[in-house]
């Protein structure tokens, strides 16, 4: 008897051993770049900020998904009026913060308002610019008026600085994230790791994943080693690129190339001479060859564009002919602008390896010009105050990955001092035009005046290197928006 | 002797007093405002003065000096501008990872340096002495990151035995947090037992030519036991003296190692907070470090005065 | 006149014979020239332009035409390493002219006064070294730039009280001599007895460690071109070397590899010329470091 027993117990002990070890993994640890200074995405810029929390923490009115198309987020549906002006959205209902609290439209109401406040710290102020009111219908009802209709107003309400905090818990978000999504914060090891759960009390689909850690890996020669080992088992944008011939090769991993909303430039200061003279920024354009840059800046991932429009997205006007590499025709543009011998100039470097690389490239294609480069390289902080803020530069390499921000050569006072009456009037009514297949032509023109007009050398668009192991599924392909949306990974059995 | 403690004491509150004007002054002309870094491209002009002035940074120069370092008097670091937490808190999550690697580095350090050294003085000027002192030099001639770097492939990408880098958190149990430690300790250890080992038998080597170890051999004790047991000790004093210029060192000139592997320690954490402006963080670490390596300094110096009471006239 | 007390009988005929018959110094002297000679040479001539790009050619493994291989950017790593020699020396070189220049004037003023101006110097002193160096160089770079010059003036900074130190040391142990009274009660004054007296007699320990703060100052110049802040692209430096090697260990080893071996050569060499000089010209000094 005493045996059977012991044996019985053996047996489903083994048993239990069994279905364990062949259950799906439920934890991941993701790695990522930088690490964020907090977690509040209503109050940072920092890239990272959002790569962590969107969609897994904090949720919007709607959300974007990874082909860049608005899906609804807390709000299931809504409903447009005839003028364009008010957007009246309907809350899902069952909706709980991470403290327990109820969200209800008081809390849309508080974070928009919140927004776009006189002393509102959100690092997107400008998506709120147009918003006269924010109304509270009921607690499931949520009314905005607009001071004119807002083409992109979906889309804008479903980025990372459009989340919706908790009124309670808005102030402690940068240090316990409170918000709606399908994991919470567990805890945060400065310097180290960054660790979600999953939410049991989460209203829609709940995750896969029980645990979700983003390990920090500042330094690009640590992340191959660090995967190769097994420590971290996705990088949603591996740094270390030329590793990936490696990594590649190897079955373990899946290598998946996106896209990204990241057009990676090369910023001319327009107002300042030479650069002033279209003839030098033609110059420019000819002299530079895409492919080298991409090869050497994006290990040839990089996919080259003519404007400042991302090739994935609608309206997308191939504009990469307009200046073909020609070191004859550069040199005769130099001429036109009286500069047949030459000229120095700076450029400088932001932290990146696009940057830094692509700029040592193009250091050496214009010297076959006669222009020679100096290299700067500066810190963000710098580059921010020197560049962005002083406009105190001659070129610089960026890449701007705000989605739908081809109006930024319209805005007043911006780095690139470029100021064109004609393309500015075509954003103007791009603003206010709903109509879809007005808005592609406005857009397509916009392109076409920028690529002609050289405010900046169009490099190319920064692609998103997947890499993580082949049993893993669900993650992210594109980057419409940096984050690195968790709801559906999950481990194949 | 008092009036000898009381001076040098004077003597190192004034220094740290400079040390922290010094400090203070370079992040003042450090260029880039920490505010637009935080809130990045799309902020206006507006938004960002509201944040300089919710940070202090508006305030001017000399009452935010003496804020700051009367905080300091108070054990007050400020708050990280970036994490917006007590800076004495983050350096309290990263000294446990710098000081237990500072401590296996140096223990790794010392233990391969002793023996090597020993056994060099004892075979003064033949084949193993040569070659162990070559070693050594090659040991001081090779870029610890460089060696790093050949560490991880061989042991963690190849042989998979440690972590390529990271650190798990002592919560993760003290092996797990042990074995991430362990390259990067023996990258650190390296060049310094080369160092060290080249002081150990220079000492030793003097002091066996002294004339009681000569008189202890003459009496017929074994040359072991009078290199071990005699000479050993009395050549203690410059490789203490050594040992504690290397921790020193090692607790905050780790910041290319820490980079390598990725550890959350003190270096990176001053390194991070210099590219982001976190002027806070750097200027109340540094002083922390400098305030140690005085203290230590300190210690070696009445330690010394009190060997040896002639020292205590000079210096 | 000046006196070299300290080697009353040595010819110089009988310290070359040292020379020659000393291990240390020779091999030193051997890498050491070397590694001046390929700096030098990279001036004439290298096998490949290294300011010039070639993308098509980009992390080829050696081979006949690339010896040590190219890098990411199709540049051939051995002219590479070439002229990263002339970087690597020249900011070591400076850095060193820094210390002592600024150094050794200090150490002997405060050996030779005394008192208050010594005990100021050595709390300056103890004030620069209680900053941890790396620390302060990364400072200095995120003020003014990378950069080689800042690279320079980081390193450089961090000699002075060494130089300082040794100086100040040498020259506390020649004052008391009996030559030094003689030169005073001939009516010399204490700058004169500094720069004809004390100077050539503590030219050996500042030779010495010449060469020790020199290799410092080329594994100091890799260290900081590897976080980023040393000499700037398209000067080739063998810390940026690594750098740029570091994501590419397994692909590409020999870009690793051959700059890694550069150092250690270049900083063995050093080494063993310092320790031969201080073997011939002084058997009883022992280095500390």
């Amino acid at each position: 008897m005493r045996l059977w027993k012991t044996i019985l117990a053996a047996a489903v002990l083994s048993l239990a051993a069994a279905t364990s070890a062949f259950a799906a993994r439920t934890d991941l640890t993701l790695g990522i770049v930088l690490e964020p200074p907090h977690l509040d995405p209503t109050a940072g810029a920092a890239a990272a900020i959002g790569e962590i929390t969107y969609a897994n923490v904090f949720e919007g009115l709607t959300r974007i998904d990874d082909n860049g198309q608005v899906q609804p987020g807390l709000a299931e549906s809504w409903a447009v009026s005839d003028d364009g002006k008010v957007y009246t959205f309907k809350l899902r209902s069952g909706v709980k913060f991470h403290d327990g609290s109820a969200f209800s439209a008081d809390d849309v109401k508080f974070s928009l308002d919140r927004a776009r406040a006189k002393d509102s710290l959100n690092p997107q102020k400008p998506l709120f610019a147009h918003i006269t009111d924010v109304t509270a219908v009921d607690p499931a009802t949520v009314k905005i008026t607009l001071d004119g209709p807002q083409g992109d107003f979906l889309y804008d309400m479903g980025q990372v600085a459009a989340v919706i905090v908790g009124k309670a818990s808005a102030d402690g978000n940068k240090d316990k994230p409170i918000g709606t999504g399908p994991f919470k914060l567990d805890h945060w090891a400065k310097g180290s790791e960054i660790t979600l759960v999953k939410n049991p009390d989460y209203w829609g689909t709940p995750a896969a994943l029980d645990k979700a850690t983003f390990r920090i890996v500042p330094d690009a020669a640590a992340a191959v080693p660090a995967l190769l080992s097994g420590d971290i088992q996705a990088f949603a944008n591996m740094p270390a690129q030329d590793a990936l011939a490696q990594v590649q090769s190897d079955p373990r991993f899946s290598v998946v190339i996106g896209s990204t909303e990241g057009e990676t430039i090369l910023s001319i200061n327009n107002k300042k001479p030479p650069f002033d003279k279209l003839a030098v920024r033609q110059a420019l354009a000819s002299a530079i060859d895409r492919s080298a840059i991409i090869a050497a800046a994006s290990n040839g991932l990089g996919k080259p564009i003519g404007s400042h429009f991302s090739p994935g997205d609608a309206g997308y006007v191939d504009l990469t002919g307009v200046y073909p590499h020609d070191i004859a025709k550069a040199k005769a543009y130099l001429k036109e602008a009286g500069l047949e011998n030459g000229f120095s100039a700076t450029i400088k470097l932001p932290p990146v390896p696009y940057a830094r690389d692509g700029g040592q490239v193009i250091q050496s294609q214009l010297k076959d010009i006669g222009v020679n480069l100096q290299i700067i390289p500066v810190e963000w902080a710098e580059w921010l105050s020197q560049v962005f803020t002083n406009k105190d530069y001659d070129l610089t390499i960026v890449s701007h990955v705000e989605p739908n921000d081809i109006d930024i050569y319209s805005r007043p006072r911006y780095y690139f001092q470029y100021d064109n009456p004609k393309f500015n009037d075509v954003i103007k009514e791009l603003g206010t035009t709903v109509d879809k297949d007005k808005r592609l032509e406005l857009l397509g023109e916009a392109q076409k005046i920028l690529a002609h007009d050289v405010p900046a050398v169009y490099l190319f668009e920064l692609p998103k290197i997947g890499v993580w192991d082949a049993k893993l599924q669900g993650m992210w392909t594109n980057w419409p928006i940096e984050a690195d949306d968790l709801t559906k990974v999950k481990w194949a059995d | 002797m008092t009036a000898y403690l009381l001076k040098r004491l004077i003597i190192a509150a004034l220094t740290l007093v400079l040390a922290s004007i010094v400090v203070f002054a370079v992040m003042e002309i450090l260029p880039g405002d920490p505010a637009r870094l935080m809130l990045g491209l799309n902020a206006s002009a507006d938004q960002v003065e509201v944040l300089r002035n919710q940070m202090g940074l508006n305030a001017p120069l000399i009452p935010r000096y003496l804020h700051w370092a009367g905080g300091l008097l108070s054990l007050d670091f400020g708050r990280s501008y970036t994490y917006s937490v007590p800076v004495i808190d983050l350096v309290r999550e990263r000294i446990a990872v710098s000081l237990p690697l500072a401590l296996i580095a140096l223990a790794l350090s010392t233990i391969i340096a002793i023996p090597v050294g020993v056994f060099s003085a004892s075979r003064q000027g033949r084949a193993g002495d040569t070659l162990a002192m070559g070693a050594a030099q090659l040991g001081v001639a090779v870029p610890n990151f460089w060696f790093a770097l050949i560490l991880i492939y061989v042991f963690a990408v190849w042989l998979r035995l440690v972590p390529a880098g990271g650190f798990p958190g002592w919560s993760a149990g003290i092996w797990p947090a042990l074995k991430s430690l362990i390259l990067p300790a023996v990258a650190l250890a390296l060049p310094q037992a080369a160092i060290l080992g080249r002081v150990a038998r220079s000492a030793l080597i003097e002091v066996l030519n002294e004339d009681y170890i000569r008189t202890a051999r003459a009496k017929g004790l074994p040359y072991r036991a009078v290199l071990w047991r005699h000479a050993l000790r009395n050549a203690m004093i410059p490789v203490l003296t050594i040992l504690g210029l290397q921790f020193a060192f090692l607790l905050a000139g780790t910041i290319i190692i820490e980079n390598v592997f990725y550890l959350p320690g003190l270096g990176r954490l001053i390194f991070q907070a210099i590219t982001q402006r976190d002027l806070i963080v750097v200027e109340s670490i540094v002083m922390l470090l400098v305030a140690a390596v005085i203290l230590i300094n300190l210690i070696v110096d009445f330690s010394y005065a009190i060997v040896d009471p002639r020292l205590r006239g000079r210096q | 006149m000046t006196m070299r007390v300290d080697l009353p009988e040595e010819t110089i005929a009988g310290v070359l014979a040292k020379a020659f018959g000393n291990r240390s110094f020779l091999i030193g002297l051997i890498i050491t020239s070397a590694v001046v000679a390929v700096a030098l040479l990279s001036f004439l001539w290298t096998p490949y332009d290294v300011t010039r790009l070639v993308i098509a050619d980009r992390t080829q493994a050696p081979s006949p035409a690339h010896w040590f291989g190219t890098d990411h950017f199709g540049r051939d790593i051995l002219s590479m390493i070439m002229v990263g020699a002339r970087n690597s020396i020249a900011v070591a070189l400076v850095a060193v002219g820094i210390g002592m220049g600024i150094g050794v004037p200090l150490g002997a003023f405060a050996a030779a006064r005394g008192g208050m101006a010594d005990e100021a110097l050595m709390r300056v002193n103890d004030l620069v070294f209680a900053f941890p160096a790396l620390l302060s160089a990364v400072m200095i770079t995120a003020i003014f730039g990378p950069g080689a010059v800042n690279a320079i003036i980081a390193i450089g900074i961090f000699n002075i009280p060494v130089f300082a130190r040794v100086a100040r040391a040498g020259a506390l142990a020649i004052w008391p001599r009996e030559f030094i009274l003689a030169a005073r009660a001939a009516g010399k004054g204490m700058t004169r007895i500094s720069i004809e007296h004390i100077l050539p007699n503590i030219a050996t320990l500042l030779l010495v460690q010449g060469t020790i703060q020199f290799a410092l100052g080329i594994l100091a110049e890799a260290g900081l071109s590897y976080v980023g802040l040393g000499a700037q692209p398209p000067m080739p430096s063998w810390g940026r070397m690594l750098f740029d090697a570091q994501t590419r260990m397994v692909t590409a080893p020999w870009m690793a590899i051959f700059p890694g071996m550069a150092i250690v050569i270049t900083v063995l060499g050093l080494n063993l010329l310092g320790d031969g000089i201080a073997d011939i010209l002084d058997p009883k000094s022992r280095r500390r470091r």
